[in-house]
């Protein structure tokens, strides 16, 4: 049975913080959701709110036709993965994963037989005996998954489930996980502060910051096409410059820096152009060279990155980050254009 | 890379001074309880263990002995029962709480003791006119309380409380968590906790000097009046055996959790 997560204008404080602002949040059935977010950003709070651990101060929790808001969380029926994975220091691996089935009245025969096999999907069968202090990283945080699984929960949550690994095995764990999940169709929840990790593993991903949701889609679109300036920065669109169309022409659009410098834009391959707007670009997305049309700047620091060259450039008061083809060094000091790369850029509304 | 370093001369003999000035006082008792004299003496003259079967033979020191191992085992039985959802409450909701409500607990070891047993005497005992019993219990759950709070504490300071988090999400009630899953974790801390507030107990003097009363007394406290009538060795070997019961609970210890686990 899979069923949908839903958050509707839940707000929570500590104290008179307000660390959730009105969050609404849809997971679908069987649907992986990430929570992105750099620590404060309000992604654990909601974790914990949906566990159990916290009350909202405003707003509703459901899982399918089920009102959470209210119920005490021993009754919520959510699996858990923890960062430190939290496994019971005092019992066996065997009895850490039938801990939650014992909760549910299943007799002795019955949880060995159901922790045995969730053991050995998650390739711990001969390990069933040990205490956990004997098992690396890597062993507990599956033991751990095993325990949320076995219970076979209408949501799983993750809570930064693959910090406290190694890289290699980082990667591992989330095509474990995903696998798992996947295989399940549980439907889950997944806070982590990895941009990596959070895209490589969900269908969707919300970006947080201050308590607020600033874009919910997939990984491509959040990549490629970000909302707004805060995700265009997070995604890696490192130069976010300001503008303002002075002339419109059919299509094409010329628009004025700050520093006054001139661009011309076509709306038929960036889209519609508003009279105010930030034009995002990653270094790629502005190309270094000796002339042309675009913003005159000069160059700084060259560093090369295999594929081409990266320089900082400046402005007047501006500095930006472009790259350069690697047939045509050029060296710090020199004038140069920046000009952008239609294919890698964004339009985005003006900061308010 | 191991450094020999040889100790200095003057440490050595500074150390082994201290050392005999711990130990001596344990010698010279046992000494004293074997002397084959009516009067305490040391170095012994004679020997003999007739003194401690007159322990045995004198009645006041066989009610006072079960008085004071049923007070230490009951008050630190209580002090536990207030101590231990006391620390779990300190450290669990540490951001919550004021910082000083931790130290209201150990108040009673700030506070000497005869302060302590004087003021319970004048407002329990006089005021409340409660029996001497439940007066002396009590006073020594109070002295016992620091321990179960402070030692236990020390055991939940380094609990990692999301492991409570994950048996509630498996849906195990939050009482049935702190009895299954906490519980076990910090067992080693309840235990000397419990050793501690005993041993603590058992040797009381100065609280109990004001808590006894008639009909009801503690072993030290049998021991001084023994002292004021009879100067005899028999209060050595009682002493002794005092010593004996004490040494013995922290061979226990040393044997179950190590010595090292009551100084953390």
């Amino acid at each position: 049975m899979t069923v949908s997560l839903t958050l509707e204008n839940v707000s929570a404080h500590y104290g008179s913080t307000q660390v959730l602002k009105d969050l609404t949040l849809a997971v679908a059935a069987g649907e992986l959701v990430s929570l992105l977010g750099a620590s404060g950003c309000g992604k654990t709070t909601t974790l914990r709110l949906v566990a159990g651990f916290l009350q909202p101060s405003s707003g509703t929790i459901r899982l399918g036709d089920r009102d959470l808001t209210r119920l005490p969380a021993h009754q919520r029926d959510i699996g858990l993965v923890f960062q430190n994975y939290a496994l019971f220091p005092h019992l066996s691996v065997r009895d850490n994963v039938s801990f939650g089935l014992k909760q549910r009245g299943a007799d002795a025969a019955e949880r060995k037989k159901r922790a045995d096999r969730m053991l050995e999907r998650v390739g711990l069968s001969s390990f069933a005996d040990r205490m956990p202090a004997a098992l690396s990283g890597g062993q507990k945080q599956r033991v751990a998954l095993a325990r949320a699984l076995v219970i076979e929960p209408p949501l799983l949550m993750f809570d930064e489930p693959l910090s406290n690994l190694d890289a290699k095995l980082r990667v591992d764990m989330r095509v474990e996980i995903r696998r798992l999940q996947r295989a399940n169709g549980t439907t889950s929840l997944y806070v982590t502060h990895d941009q990596e990790e959070a895209f490589s593993i969900s269908d969707r991903v919300a970006i947080m910051n201050a308590g607020r949701i600033m874009q919910l889609d997939t990984p491509e679109v959040l990549y490629q096409r970000p909302a707004n300036s805060f995700v265009a920065r997070f995604v890696g669109f490192e130069n976010l410059i300001d503008m303002t169309v002075v002339e419109r022409l059919g299509e094409t659009v010329t628009a004025r820096t700050k520093d006054g410098a001139l661009l011309q834009l076509s709306q038929e391959r960036l889209g519609a152009i508003p009279d105010r707007f930030i034009l995002a670009a990653r270094p790629d997305g502005l190309a270094v060279a000796r002339d042309g049309n675009g913003i005159p700047v000069t160059l700084g620091i060259r560093t090369y990155l295999g594929r081409a060259y990266q320089y900082q450039c400046a402005a007047e008061g501006q500095s930006y980050l472009g790259n350069g083809s690697l047939s045509e060094p050029l060296d710090t000091g020199d004038r140069a254009v920046l000009s952008p790369v239609p294919e890698q850029c964004c339009i985005l509304p003006a900061d308010v | 890379m191991i450094m020999q370093t040889k100790l200095h001369p003057a440490l050595i003999a500074i150390a082994s001074l201290i050392f005999l000035i711990l130990i001596a006082p344990l010698f010279i008792i046992l000494g004293a309880a074997v002397s084959d004299t009516p009067f305490l003496t040391f170095p012994p003259q004679g020997f003999t263990l007739k003194w401690f079967s007159n322990i045995f033979q004198i009645e006041a020191f066989r009610t006072t002995a079960i008085t004071s191992l049923q007070i230490a085992f009951l008050g630190t039985f209580l002090a536990l029962l207030i101590g231990i959802p006391a620390a779990y409450a300190l450290n669990r909701f540490k951001i919550r709480l004021p910082s000083w409500l931790s130290n209201v607990f150990v108040l009673p070891i700030l506070v000497p003791e005869i302060v302590l047993g004087f003021s319970l005497m004048k407002n329990i005992t006089i005021g409340l006119q409660l029996p001497v019993y439940t007066t002396l219990l009590l006073g020594h759950t109070l002295l016992a309380l620091p321990y179960a709070v402070r030692v236990v504490g020390a055991s939940l300071a380094s609990f990692d409380f999301s492991i409570e988090e994950a048996a509630i999400s498996l849906g195990c009630p939050p009482l049935k968590t702190f009895l299954t899953v906490v519980l076990p974790n910090i067992s080693a801390g309840v235990v000397a906790a419990f050793i501690l507030a005993f041993i603590t107990s058992i040797n009381d003097v100065s609280i109990s000097l004001f808590l006894t009363g008639p009909g009801v007394s503690t072993l030290p406290i049998q021991i001084l009046a023994h002292m004021e009538q009879f100067f005899d060795p028999t209060i050595a070997s009682v002493s002794v055996l005092l010593m004996l019961l004490t040494v013995g609970v922290m061979a226990i210890v040393e044997a179950t959790l190590g010595l090292t686990f009551l100084t953390k």
